[in-house]
């Protein structure tokens, strides 16, 4: 998390909303953030079903 | 084609912290490779192979030490090693533009998510996976240079490029969003 920097002026260029901008970036970046994070946060498809079973079962039991 | 997967895996207490660790690298793993390949199917086949090769290797592991850097050279590599093997890097998918269009609404940000998609494949490889490595996993330089296996110097001007390349490509889009909202409130 990136702090604000003290005296109340968040020294952003203005149009674009503070949650996809940090201080002194531009836009897109924060764009490039939002995509990698909604990868991120998809449940894992049904294609991982196999793996997460063979690593979920402890096998020598 | 996933490997096949090993006949047996067998857990032990000290797999048991590695396991869980592994699980909790897999959405990670899922966004770096979507980004690297920009095909969902094949970055989730990636994953999975992957985590595998993780799990085969977890001996070499040492625990405490960062299992997200650990697991992302590991699927570097073997997607590097998929690029070499059939040489789809060069056939970059019409369908990437439409896929990422099914991104809910509200989870759009001033720039379409579709765009940066299309802006992220048309970078040059080793631009990409560094942008992605430090713009988007967030990773220090120093450890994408490990990831990616190349001097610290070298990561930063690779990121140094495709920050300007996406700029160059994106920004002429944001100035315009910019001027609609200034003027719509």
């Amino acid at each position: 998390m990136s702090q604000p920097n003290g005296r109340g002026d968040p020294g952003r260029v203005p149009g674009l909303p503070p949650e996809v901008r940090r201080d002194g970036e531009p836009g897109w970046a924060g764009g490039l953030r939002k995509l990698y994070n909604s990868v991120v946060e998809e449940p894992l498809p049904d294609s991982f079903k196999d793996l997460l079973k063979k690593l979920d079962d402890p096998g020598d039991a | 084609m996933i490997q096949a997967m090993p006949e047996r895996i067998k857990a032990s207490p000290a797999d048991e912290g590695f396991r869980l660790e592994l699980l909790s690298v897999l959405p990670h793993l899922r966004a770096f490779a979507r980004g690297l390949s920009g095909r969902p199917d094949f970055a989730d086949d990636l994953v999975q192979e992957a985590a595998i090769k993780a799990w085969t290797a977890r001996e070499r592991y040492q625990a405490g030490t960062n299992m997200r850097a650990w697991t992302f050279a590991i699927l570097r590599n073997h997607y590097l090693s998929e690029l070499r093997r059939s040489r789809r890097q060069t056939d970059l998918d019409e369908g990437v533009a439409e896929r990422m269009l099914v991104m809910e609404p509200d989870q759009e940000g001033p720039l379409h998510l579709g765009d940066m998609e299309v802006a992220l494949q048309k970078l040059a490889p080793e631009r990409r996976e560094a942008v992605l490595l430090v713009g988007a996993s967030g990773f220090s330089y120093e450890e994408a240079a490990e990831i990616a296996g190349c001097p610290i110097g070298t990561m930063k001007s690779r990121v140094a490029r495709a920050r300007a390349d996406l700029a160059r490509m994106l920004e002429g889009e944001l100035d315009a969003l910019d001027i609609k909202k200034r003027k719509t409130g």
